[in-house]
């Protein structure tokens, strides 16, 4: 992948694009066949289902993206949600006269410093973000089971404006599904537009180059994390919203689930490529998967397996397009592997 | 504790081969002298931080110091221990199988099915190593071949073969295996009261360690780690070598899901589900670098039973297992943020001090 991470811009571009364009493709294929099948599936209901069930891993990828894009992956993000998730359910059992608001404040602001621990290892420390995350997912998800201490935190806990957020729709959209487009479009504009976004896929590309021409890549680097987290805080806090029941394992496994959104969106593992939108694309397309193959008659046990063919299709290609700009770059036959 | 286990894990001689290789390739921009000084004790230091934990364990922990209570702990860290053997060497040439867990879980699965099928274990057990080793290989390949990253591959391959595995079998599970056979699993050697699976893991190990250690293959493998284009140029071929790795990292994880199958008499899609970040955390904590090229199995052995040993001490002291996720965690972080902090430390104070 580190072909097109240091590619002709124009290339890159074009590949994000084609990459985008497939995974719209396939997942108008795919409404389309379940629509043809039930066509209860594109009913105003079933839609807003779908919606929100894919904002979270919207959310969540986004996140992961912008750490992804860097050269990093955090790991922990699933025990990230789940502690905020349970902050914020704690927040209302234990202050109930607490703003709704300020309680969702202090939701995200868990998430934020989670984040924050794992930026500070990963860039001050120059370690291994793979092994840092990978030991925080274990800690923030200790620090979940021994706080929840076996409590569960039911919806009759929270207050009903609270949980009637997951409710609330514009024009048809729920409101946590139109908070998972700004915070897309928000990073997208922030990756392109900002000089210290487009940074992010310098330090990704390329990391002792950007040093060298003067990029402060710690902090590139520490900052995705923080966002990350902050995003991550976000998902619990909404997850609250959504589901009202919150125990310690809520976002269990879900880190594979994000970077799989992330990779199946075109955002290259190995840093300095790819875009939000795709990460969005990725989460939208695994959450219709999901959605879709019972209506299918295909028996949901295939839903797993069906995720795993599709990121290997995506990575490989990945590879192919890679291979394939890499060759008329040069002009030549050469093989990047 | 088991003595059998801790032979394999005390010899810090073949250690030394990887850390030539891992000083040589981290200490660039340090001063070497320290720098080698201090990656030289990350085995030392882990397998000094297990003896210490064996120590404090038996000294606080009633029931801990037995032989009954060791036997237990083997069996417990059986699966993981086996895993991370391949797993070690697949890191070392900067290479991941993620898809561990889930080729126990499929074979876990295929091994149910094909029992309620009617087959007779006897053929069912090759026929499941034979499985692991086509999901290996398919890894392998892609990884090899195709030339695709193994972290995508694998976290693919991770979701791909554990949804194989609840298409095989769905949320069903199968437990009406012979008591001949999941008693076996767990039975002792004669007049011990040490599992004969533990043995079945010191051989492996001793056989690991010795490739690893003590053959020219295992030093090809510390240079594919470090620098892949170099050692392919010196007439190494990667590819196989890593194809064969992958076919041997999921030969051994089908072996540990049929011993899993048996130790819990249960055949389930979720079997070790989550599994192979446990595999990974044990492999990282015994000093294996996650870039390649350093690492030795002694540390690794070492990194397993020193998590085996906190979470059974802490079962026996009545802690509750959640502080566990949170010693686990810390202890991975420490172990990569403490050596990586200190040789930065010892290299700012090497340079002159800057006007401050």
């Amino acid at each position: 992948m580190e072909e097109h991470g240091g590619g002709s811009p124009r290339a890159g571009r074009r590949i994000r694009q084609v990459r985008e364009l497939g995974i719209l493709l396939a997942l108008v294929l795919l409404v389309a066949a379940t629509t043809l099948t039930d066509p209860g599936f594109l009913s105003a209901q079933s839609v807003q289902d779908l919606l929100l069930g894919a904002t979270l891993l919207t959310i969540l990828a986004v996140g992961q993206s912008m750490v992804l894009i860097t050269r990093n992956v955090d790991l922990s993000v699933g025990s990230v949600m789940g502690l905020s998730a349970f902050a914020t359910g704690t927040l209302f059992v234990s202050f109930p006269g607490l703003p709704t608001p300020a309680v969702m404040l202090g939701g995200v602001l868990v998430g934020t410093v989670c984040g924050v621990v794992n930026g500070v290892l990963v860039a001050a420390a120059r370690v291994p973000a793979l092994v840092v995350t990978l030991g925080t997912l274990y800690m923030f998800r200790g620090i979940d089971y021994w706080w929840a201490a076996g409590r569960q935190i039911n919806a009759a806990d929270m207050p009903d404006g609270f949980l009637g957020l997951a409710r609330v729709t514009l024009l048809g959209v729920p409101l946590p599904a139109l908070i998972a487009v700004a915070v897309v479009l928000a990073a997208g504009w922030y990756l392109r537009s900002y000089r210290s976004g487009r940074e992010l896929y310098a330090v990704g590309s390329e990391p002792a180059a950007a040093r060298l021409v003067g990029i402060p890549v710690d902090r590139r680097v520490f900052a995705p994390f923080v966002v990350n987290g902050s995003l991550a805080g976000l998902a619990g806090v909404l997850y609250a919203a959504r589901f009202g029941t919150l125990d310690a394992t809520v976002g269990t496994g879900l880190e594979l689930e994000v970077v799989a959104a992330a990779v199946v969106g075109g955002v290259a593992i190995f840093g300095g490529s790819g875009t939000v939108y795709g990460a969005a694309l990725g989460a939208l397309l695994l959450s219709t998967i999901d959605a879709a193959l019972p209506m299918l008659q295909v028996d949901s046990f295939w839903q797993q397996a069906v995720v795993g063919l599709l990121i290997l299709v995506s990575i490989g290609l990945d590879r192919l397009l890679a291979l394939r700009t890499a060759r008329r770059l040069r002009g030549g036959g050469s093989r990047g592997a | 504790m088991g003595p059998e286990v801790d032979t394999p894990g005390t010899p810090a001689a073949p250690a030394a081969g990887g850390e030539r290789t891992a000083a040589a390739r981290t200490a660039a921009p340090a001063r070497p002298s320290r720098v080698s000084a201090l990656l030289r004790t990350r085995e030392a230091s882990i397998i000094g931080a297990l003896v210490a934990s064996v120590l404090a364990a038996s000294l606080l922990v009633d029931g801990f110091a037995s032989g009954r209570n060791a036997g237990f702990l083997v069996l417990d860290i059986a699966a993981i221990a086996l895993i991370a053997l391949p797993m070690t060497l697949v890191i070392i040439t900067g290479e991941i199988d993620l898809s561990v867990a889930s080729t126990l879980g499929l074979t876990s699965a295929v091994m149910g099915q094909l029992w309620v099928m009617g087959l007779p274990l006897e053929t069912i057990v090759p026929l499941c190593v034979l499985l692991g080793a086509v999901l290996g290989a398919l890894n392998g390949i892609l990884v090899t071949v195709v030339g695709l990253p193994s972290l995508a591959v694998t976290i693919g391959t991770l979701a791909m073969y554990r949804g194989l595995a609840y298409v095989v079998l769905g949320d069903r599970a199968v437990a009406d295996f012979p008591f001949s056979w999941t008693g076996g699993a767990t039975s002792r050697l004669p007049g011990t009261d040490i599992p004969w699976i533990a043995l079945l893991i010191a051989v492996l190990a001793v056989v690991f360690g010795l490739v690893l250690h003590a053959t020219p293959v295992g030093r090809s493998l510390y240079a594919i780690g470090a620098n892949d284009e170099a050692t392919r140029f010196s007439g190494i071929s990667v590819r196989w070598t890593k194809l064969w790795l992958f076919v041997v990292s999921g030969t051994v994880a089908a072996g540990a899901g049929i011993f899993w199958t048996l130790q819990y008499g249960s055949a389930r899609a979720d079997n070790a589900f989550g599994l192979e970040l446990s595999v990974v955390a044990a492999v990282l904590l015994g000093g294996v670098s996650i870039f390649g090229g350093r690492g030795a199995l002694p540390g690794v052995l070492a990194g397993v039973l020193l998590l085996g040993t906190i979470r059974n001490a802490l079962r026996l002291a009545d802690v509750s297992s959640d502080v566990l996720n949170i010693v686990t965690g810390l202890l991975l972080v420490i172990s990569v943020v403490l050596p990586n902090t200190l040789a930065r430390l010892s290299e700012r104070r090497a340079r002159p001090a800057p006007p401050s």
